[in-house]
């Protein structure tokens, strides 16, 4: 991973000190509430519900197990011993006091992480594919330009103030596991002639207005990168709406000038400042990339003798190996994800010891190296496949072994009316029903492939809009009803879910989902055919009978 | 208003003059509509100009005049609306604009460093107290990551440098 250097180590002392004065001028009263929100949004605090509430960045999802029992001391000194992985790779604190948070933030900085910019208009953590470096599929290792894009982007001194937040995504690999077209922009890293460059996407996002972003350039020879970026990001500075906070992302310009004229714009834009400062030469990323520490893995045998055995004698090992371990580009290695999502608990939460107990498996048998996946797990992504069957047997002491990446108790879910103060009703109860319901390890293998999305609200953090069923809580006459969607995809070929009918009641949603899922089971091919691929063949009127039939 | 202008308190000497109102002697601010509307009349006159420029407008409209104008003043009419950065840096670093660039409305200090490395060298604070912490809030930072038209050397620099030095 990147290791900070002493600029970038002065910097974030600088910006701890900074955020202290400001607390201490709120708490004098120098500053009063309004004038105090756009600053500590800046730095990752929100006011929720019960407390404020801390966001901490994770640079594009990827965390030392040193950073990692920093993160679980935080949650044990300051929280409540517990904290929430987001969807966009970053953790969250829900019972911060603000007195105490300038001091959380500085043993934060020790280990160089801060909440900066994980909230407010400004350009938010980028993110990436959590298995950049180790996917057998990847062109290169996009956490190279990622980590460009993050010195870039820290306290812009154009774009700290635009007209909504901005959200980049970042993929190198065939398969998108950073969701890059529901980004504001989407980068895709592929080769040309020999040459680096990337598909430049716009306008994508979800929330109460859905929209795939759209490509406007499909080749940007690297060097560019972050002149073109500026350009788009001037573009959207100076034209985006702001009359209206709803109309306010980047999305509604792009929709509302429509993408080719956005992307003449852009162009022209970029023609003036392209071979300015910002240009990217091999040096310039030289430096950045000698910041990496890359482990050296050896090469050894794939399927090695510890892993047969264990495959062939143990049955629960095998499912959670079938469904949890995914191959490596080094042969004789694999990447594990780490399920945050056991049985009845909210989805996304490790508490504490489990922070430091994943960080000292992490050491021993993953190059100390962890990453959060937007899907709200964890991944080690260098183990080596001996290790394996021990490995395993770790995890599951400590609840994080449970088989279900991908599958239907996978659940993407916002924290919802139990934590929001935006919310209109509550997700994490669903997600734990729902876990309840599918707890049945077998049958939710044989269920396959289904990724379920809870939003509480329009603002879809669940990102409701590409879940295979996508559940959106909306209040009617203060009770919460849940809308669902079928056949959103979040992936490259990203598409958003379509609403089969009226909004069901919280008693009725578990039941309504089993007999979406009964419905794909009477109705697929083979088991080959996943539950999205049966909706796309479909459609969802099939769906909507079932859902909708007198129980 | 109190003015900050390159780094210390300064007396304002322009008199902003609303349209149809004749032009005093001495430094005047009229509105990008008078002088885009009166442009020869307006610069015929001897003394020193300056224009109010609104955040919705394209600076590129100034071009005609910008060696005859002594001020630009660019709003901030929210803390928040932050087009006007943009628009300094455009007038700067693109149209090479020399003279003063003053950052008028909801100026506080906690903005004035991105402010000054946008090109702002003049800034009517909205309070009293931030004139005295101007000095500090400029200094918060001593390492930058973009290059701007501030020619602060930033982290990419600073980097070559130590590498060159071999430290």
């Amino acid at each position: 991973m990147y290791v900070y250097d002493e600029f970038d180590r002065t910097f974030l002392e600088e910006r701890v000190a900074e955020f202290r004065d400001q607390v201490a001028r709120r708490l004098s009263g120098e500053l009063n509430e309004e004038e105090f929100k756009p600053l500590r949004l800046m730095n990752g605090v929100y006011l929720q519900l019960h407390a404020y509430m801390l966001r901490v960045c994770i640079p594009y999802g990827t965390l030392s197990s040193q950073q990692l029992r920093a993160l679980g001391a935080v949650a044990r000194k300051y929280d409540r011993g517990y904290g929430h992985f987001t969807t966009r790779q970053n953790i969250q604190f829900n019972w911060i006091k603000l007195n105490e948070l300038p001091d959380a933030m500085a043993d934060l900085a020790k280990v160089g992480i801060h909440g900066l910019q994980t909230s407010g208009n400004c350009i938010r953590n980028t993110t990436t594919d959590p298995w950049a470096g180790a996917a057998a599929d990847e062109v290169e290792d996009p956490r190279l330009y990622a980590e460009v894009i993050r010195q870039w982007s820290t306290l812009h001194p154009e774009f700290t103030y635009l007209p909504r937040k901005f959200k980049i995504a970042i993929t190198a690999a065939r398969h998108d596991r950073a969701a890059i077209r529901v980004h504001d922009i989407g980068l895709r890293l592929h080769k040309r002639d020999g040459e680096t460059g990337f598909e430049v996407m716009v306008g994508g996002g979800l929330g109460r207005s859905p929209f795939i972003g759209k490509t406007i350039k499909d080749f940007l020879p690297k060097e560019h990168l972050l002149s073109y970026l500026e350009a788009v990001l001037r573009t959207y500075n100076l034209g985006g709406r702001r009359d209206n906070i709803y109309k306010a992302r980047i999305k509604i310009q792009v929709h509302e000038m429509g993408a080719e004229a956005f992307a003449q714009k852009v162009e022209a834009e970029w023609a003036e400042i392209r071979d300015g400062a910002l240009k990217l030469d091999e040096a310039a990323l030289d430096a950045i990339r000698d910041r990496f520490q890359i482990p050296d893995l050896e090469t050894l045998d794939d399927q090695p003798a510890e892993l047969a055995r264990a495959l062939a004698t143990d049955a629960a090992f095998a499912r959670w190996h079938a469904n949890s371990v995914a191959p490596h580009k080094t042969k004789g290695h694999a990447i594990v994800t780490l399920s945050l999502k056991p049985v009845g608990a909210p989805p996304g939460d490790a508490t504490a010891d489990q922070m430091d107990a994943i960080a000292d498996l992490a050491d021993r048998y993953a190059y100390g190296e962890i990453r959060v996946a937007h899907e709200q797990n964890l991944t080690f992504p260098y183990v080596r496949q001996k290790d394996l069957p021990a490995l395993w047997a770790k995890l599951k002491e400590i609840g994080v072994a449970t088989p279900n990446v991908g599958l239907i108790t996978d659940i993407i879910s916002c924290p919802g009316l139990d934590y929001c103060a935006l919310a209109n009703t509550r997700s994490i109860p669903i997600a734990q029903k729902l876990t309840e319901r599918f707890a049945d390890e077998a049958r939710i293998a044989d269920i396959g492939r289904l990724h379920v999305n809870i939003s509480g609200c329009i603002n879809a953090c669940g990102h409701h809009h590409v879940g295979h069923i996508g559940i959106l809580g909306v209040e009617k006459k203060d009770e919460e009803f849940f809308q669902i969607t079928l056949g959103g995809k979040g992936n490259s070929k990203a598409r958003i879910g379509e609403l089969i009918g009226p909004a069901v009641a919280e008693s009725e949603i578990v039941d309504v989902v089993e007999s979406l899922v009964d419905t794909y089971l009477n109705l697929r091919t083979s088991p080959a055919e996943t539950f999205v691929a049966a909706v796309e063949r479909l459609g969802i009127e099939p769906f909507k009978e079932r859902a909708y039939a007198p129980r | 208003m109190p003015l900050v202008k390159t780094g210390a308190p300064a007396a304002d000497l322009f008199v902003a003059v609303a349209d149809g109102e004749p032009l005093p002697d001495g430094p005047v601010i009229v509105s990008a509509a008078r002088l885009l509307a009166d442009g020869p009349a307006v610069i015929a006159r001897n003394g020193e100009i300056g224009v109010a420029w609104p955040n919705d407008k394209d600076v590129a409209e100034l071009q005609p005049f910008l060696s005859r104008l002594s001020l630009i003043s660019l709003a901030f009419p929210k803390f928040r609306d932050g087009r006007a950065y943009s628009q300094a840096r455009l007038l700067r670093e693109r149209y090479g604009y020399k003279g003063e660039l003053r950052a008028v409305g909801n100026v506080l200090r906690d903005q004035v460093l991105m402010m000054v490395r946008a090109g702002f060298d003049a800034f009517a604070l909205e309070k009293a107290a931030d004139v005295e912490a101007f000095g500090k809030a400029v200094a918060t930072y001593s390492v930058f990551y973009q290059p701007t038209g501030d020619q602060r050397p930033t982290v990419r620099d600073a980097r070559t440098a130590s590498a060159a030095t071999g430290g």
